[in-house]
């Protein structure tokens, strides 16, 4: 019974579709810890990512392939090379790296002009709300010109990755609307 | 198309894989969502066989399908991970930079799987992306893998250590101790449940432990020899034979090296008993190829080899007859000894032991045991394979030159092989291959000889060995008894074979007609004459080039040609045509220097050919460390290589680069100079709306340096000729001497010409110069109704720009994992200056400059400048010669000044960092 019940869920949901989640941002931005924080719920201690990580998760019934691509400058020229076939992007700031927002946005603007990322839904998250002289999510959202995006399903969440506040949020948010919009 | 294939070009393999298919395939089939693993493990599968038979594929594909392998990371299926693996490893030599995408992931999978497919896997591709740096990062994931409780992991991890060596060995010796433990551990494979599959006990990793551990001692004599008594001892538990093996040839080696000989020795003596069979057979043989063995040294190793002899073990009687048969070829007396075992060998079931057997005799035979080895030999060579026939015509061959009485023996022994049928090519080249060589070496046997190789080329089937007997014939017959009698067999050549056979046919009967003899004279005419009706091009052109020569009555010019005493060294022929070939097609308006190449006499390639030979029968394995792995040296060149390849330039810059080489190595006076290390960005010398624009790009080469000066003449009414640059040294430095200017002759209006001016490194490989350039030419005026050029020109000068020959042009960008340590790592070797850039007001200027200016890698994102007054630089990059740069810029910006840099420089080598500190503080 369970089973009918659950073909009939995963149908609905679009089967056992993977759905690909590119986390990106700048160098020490958070990104591994986010990733490692939403698959094993625990802050695990991180190098800075050469490359990238991939991990598969299961959310809310669906199946969502993130990767974690790596922040440094050297690493930046590959990010489009995965950009094909993704449904979301989390973009993560450092909301206490004020000088290095201006980058951000750039970072961001121009990835969006991407062809491949025209459907792609964004996140983001203004994550290290914990530490003092973070910006808030409503500054973050200022600097980056957020409100500028057209045609996008966005938004922007406050988070702490170290504490393990607001992903869960965004998490849900972006699911909501992946199901909605690319199922 | 060679004679070879001129037989074979139908065996053309068929069903071949296409690159360009599977590469689409490649890029379709892993970004698949989900993917399918079976489909995928197929398709790599296929990559990877393109790639190890040799199939490239350019930079962009190769990162495109690096790029597209990673992304099948998500997947966990062991399988597939596996292939992914393998995959990378063959991909790494091809992709520059991008293997650093792999990094993450794969080190995620040395530590966090506990899985026993992926982990060793991961161990052995991780040690192929990473640099040195990174080694250090992964120091306690590799110490806990090596003394992992599973041979295969810890195998995994001492080999990847072992190839790491060169590039981070101050590391790798800290883990020593680990590496120690291994040696004498007990490791199990992992348990498996697969039916019918029982894992013997782990002998590879100790064997693998003390090969690193010897890598990291044997720069230390003292610390070798320690190392050689701890585990040589009988306390040493060294189980594993296959490490036993190993030490023993590291116990021959020090042995030959020099001191404490007598011990060592002894200590192989000890190892001649070992129960091991292989142990034994090891000992027996290092102690036989011992440099300057002593007879008694020898006798007690030959005892053992003796014991072998009679084994019930067919491996083991195999091995003792081959060290001693090799023993036999220097020393035959010593292995006389055994006569008595080998004798009853001859008749050994397994042919090969059979044909050592019988090849040791033939060697410690004397002449009066000849006889009857031959007769015995040929009453098994039909059983032989081809290959161990070769060996035994080998043998023969040596003896019969050896015992010149034996050669009526020996001549119907090989004319008995000729005779008989089937064989293959090799076979039947090296029994003719023999029969020259008694020609050549052996008196009075030239006639016989040669007929006997006139009778197997009546019926032959390989075009190559008859090509060549028509060859000695041609050179041999004329100086025979009778040469009339070969005429005859040459002649139906002619008649019966095809085009190669005709043409060399052709060409060995015209030499006939050099004799001093009028009828034989007319009777090779008339037969070159019927030639002259061939079908084949090359027959005919070879009968009308003899006959005219013959004609022409000038016999030392007919014999230059038709029987030369010297030809051109062939492969320095082809290295050079092919440098032409590959020149701009402009070049080919002056011939090809035949001059260059140099000639070879008939006697100088016999020689030649005698001592190859030699080198390839009787050459003695040398006991090297590195024996069943790769040598240290190999190793580390090829990790020089792949670093080389690492280097983090861009496509283009490598497009740039090959085309440079090219356009180089098409003009003959720089092609010498080799292929160009670096070759800079192109530097304007002039403005861009000049009457003459100017702009150089500096090629450095192993030990010269070329400036290129690109000339664009704008003016739409004038000529220039004889144009040149004249680079003159602003302080006289004497590094760097001017060789030789290539001006452009003529250039007309609006169009570019190329000077280039050659200079020699005198001292070291990184002289820095600043010149002054002037640019000469003669301007000739366009007359512009007519368009009619003046006969008279105006000489006239041109004052350009500097151009500065700095560190940057010995410098490339590369990736290095972490820069503290190694920034910590070269801290003895620091120099220090500073300068002041006034014309750059903005950090961020600054900061591209200084990296254009140095070309090196900028690490840890440190090319962002986020602050407006003070910035700190991280740059990385190694010498044209490899040795590493590591640069730390302290920058400050003012209004007033301009931007302050202060750079400490850090190298492996002191000058190479006084060279870089001081070339910034000069900018």
């Amino acid at each position: 019974m369970g089973n009918v019940l659950g073909s009939m869920f995963s149908r609905v949901w679009g089967g056992n579709k993977e759905i690909r989640i590119l986390i990106i941002g700048l160098d020490g931005a958070g990104k591994t810890t986010i990733l490692y924080r939403l698959q094993l719920g625990e802050v695990v201690d991180t190098v800075p990512t050469i490359g990238f990580n991939v991990e598969t998760l299961t959310y809310k019934n669906l199946k969502l392939n993130v990767w974690d691509l790596g922040g440094q400058t050297s690493i930046r020229p590959y990010w489009r090379c995965y950009y094909a076939n993704t449904a979301a992007i989390i973009f993560v700031v450092d909301s206490t790296d004020k000088q290095r927002i201006d980058m951000c946005k750039e970072e961001l603007h121009s990835m969006l002009e991407e062809d491949e990322l025209q459907n792609a839904v964004l996140l983001v998250f203004a994550n290290k709300q914990d530490q003092e002289g973070a910006m808030t999510a409503a500054e973050v959202s200022t600097a980056l010109d957020l409100v500028s995006l057209k045609d996008r399903s966005w938004s922007i969440m406050p988070c702490s990755a170290l504490k393990g506040e607001g992903l869960s949020e965004g998490l849900d948010w972006l699911t909501g609307v992946i199901k909605e919009e690319v199922l | 198309m060679s004679a070879l294939s001129y037989k074979k070009n139908d065996d053309i393999e068929s069903g071949a894989l296409d690159k360009m298919t599977v590469y689409q395939e490649c890029q379709r089939a892993f970004a698949e969502s989900p993917i399918n693993a079976r489909k995928c493990r197929k398709l790599l599968a296929k990559l990877i066989h393109l790639l190890t038979i040799g199939e490239t594929f350019s930079e962009f594909e190769a990162t495109g399908l690096f790029i597209a392998v990673s992304k099948l990371f998500p997947h966990k299926d062991p399988s597939l991970r596996q292939i992914v693996y393998l995959a990378i490893k063959e991909l790494v030599p091809l992709s520059n930079n991008d293997v650093i995408m792999v990094t993450s992931s794969i080190t995620r999978d040395v530590q966090g799987s506990s899985d026993l497919i992926y982990k060793p896997n991961a161990i052995r591709a991780l040690a192929r992306v990473i640099d040195g740096s990174f080694v250090q990062g992964i120091e306690r994931l590799m110490k806990t893998a090596i003394v992992d409780r599973h041979t295969s992991v810890s195998s995994a991890a001492l080999v990847s250590a072992y190839h790491l060596l060169p590039i981070a060995k101050d590391t790798i010796r800290r883990w020593a101790a680990e590496v120690q433990e291994a040696v004498t551990s007990q490791k199990n494979f992992p348990a498996v449940t697969l039916p019918n599959y029982a894992p013997g006990p782990a002998v590879l990793a100790p064997y693998h432990a003390l090969s690193l551990l010897y890598e990291l001692r044997a720069h230390d004599r003292m610390a070798l020899i320690k190392l050689i008594q701890q585990f040589s001892g009988a306390s040493a538990h060294l189980q594993s034979p296959n490490a036993n093996v190993m030490l023993i040839r590291f116990i021959a080696k020090a042995a030959n090296d020099g001191a404490h000989r007598q011990q060592l020795v002894a200590l192989l003596e000890r190892y001649l008993g070992h129960k091991s069979d292989m142990v034994a057979l090891e000992a027996a043989k290092a102690v036989l190829t011992l440099r300057d063995v002593s007879p008694k040294e020898a006798a007690s190793a030959i005892e053992s080899l003796r014991a072998f002899l009679a084994s019930p073990r067919t491996i083991a009687r195999f091995a003792a007859i081959r060290i001693l048969n090799r023993f036999a070829m220097t020393n035959p007396g010593a292995v006389a000894v055994c006569n008595a075992e080998i004798q009853p060998l001859i008749t050994d079931s397994n042919r090969s032991i059979a044909t050592y057997a019988i090849t040791a005799l033939l060697k410690t035979g004397n002449e009066a045991s000849v006889d009857k080895l031959v007769t015995q030999i040929s009453g098994f060579m039909s059983d032989i394979t081809d290959e161990f026939r070769i060996v035994v015509i080998d043998a023969v061959r040596s003896l019969a030159l050896k015992f010149h009485a034996k050669k009526s023996t020996m001549l119907q022994f090989f004319g008995n092989t000729l005779r008989n049928d089937g064989g293959s090519a090799q076979y039947k080249a090296a029994v003719v291959a023999a029969l020259f060589d008694m020609i050549r070496y052996v008196p009075d046997c030239r006639d016989t000889a040669l007929g006997i190789l006139c009778e197997f080329i009546e019926d032959c089937e390989y075009t190559e060995i008859v090509v060549s007997v028509l060859h000695t014939l041609g050179q041999e017959g004329p100086a025979a008894a009778n040469p009339t009698v070969y005429i005859r067999y040459i002649y139906n050549r002619i008649v019966l074979e095809n085009a190669f056979i005709r043409a060399a046919a052709v060409s060995a009967l015209a030499k006939f007609a050099l004799v001093d003899d009028t009828s034989v004279k007319k009777s090779v005419k008339v037969l070159l004459e019927r030639s002259l009706e061939d079908e084949t091009d090359e027959v005919r052109d070879r009968a009308v080039i003899a006959l005219k020569l013959l004609e022409s009555g000038d016999q030392a010019q007919a014999k230059a040609y038709i029987s030369p005493e010297s030809r051109f060294s062939l492969p320095i022929l082809e290295h050079k045509l092919a440098l032409y070939v590959t020149g701009s097609g402009a070049d080919f308006d002056t011939p090809f220097d035949m001059s260059s190449v140099p000639l070879i006499t008939d006697q100088e390639a016999r020689e030649a050919a005698l001592k190859a030979h030699r080198e390839t029968t009787e050459a003695t394995p040398v006991v090297n460390g590195g024996a069943g792995g790769p040598t240290p040296a190999s190793a580390a060149a090829a990790t020089t290589a792949n670093l080389a390849s690492k280097s983090n330039s861009h496509e283009a810059a490598i497009q740039r680069a090959e085309k440079y080489a090219a356009e180089l190595a098409a003009i003959p006076d720089l092609a010498a100079f080799g292929t160009p290390l670096k070759s800079s960005l192109a530097v304007a010398l002039t403005e861009s709306e000049t009457e003459f624009v100017v702009t150089a790009i500096k090629h450095i080469f192993p030990s010269h340096v070329v400036l290129q000066y690109d000339v664009h003449n704008t003016l739409p009414d004038a000529q220039l000729s004889n144009v040149s640059v004249v680079a003159s040294i602003e302080d006289d430095s004497e590094e760097l001497v001017e060789e030789f200017i290539l001006p452009v002759d003529e250039l007309g209006p609006d169009s570019h010409g190329t000077v280039y001016v050659a200079l020699e490194k005198t001292e070291d490989h990184l002289a820095v110069a600043s010149f002054e350039n002037i640019l000469k030419f003669t301007l000739h005026d366009i007359n512009k109704t007519t368009g009619e050029v003046s006969e008279d020109g105006d000489e006239d000068e041109y004052q350009i720009e500097n151009l500065v020959l700095g560190a940057g042009d010995y410098l490339e960008g590369g990736f290095i994992g972490s820069f503290d340590h190694l920034w910590d790592e070269l801290a003895n070797t620091e120099a220090v200056d500073t300068a002041t850039l006034s014309e750059y007001k903005g950090l961020e200027e600054a900061v591209q400059f200084l990296i254009s200016q140095l070309s090196l890698t900028p690490l840890e994102s440190s090319d962002e400048v986020t602050s407006a007054s003070t910035h700190t630089l991280k740059l990385f990059g190694k010498t044209l010669t490899g040795e590493k740069v590591i640069v730390q810029i302290k920058m400050a910006a003012s209004q007033r000044t301009g931007v302050v840099v202060q750079c400490k420089a850090r190298s492996g080598d002191e000058e190479v960092a006084e060279l870089v500190a001081g070339f910034v503080g000069s900018l």
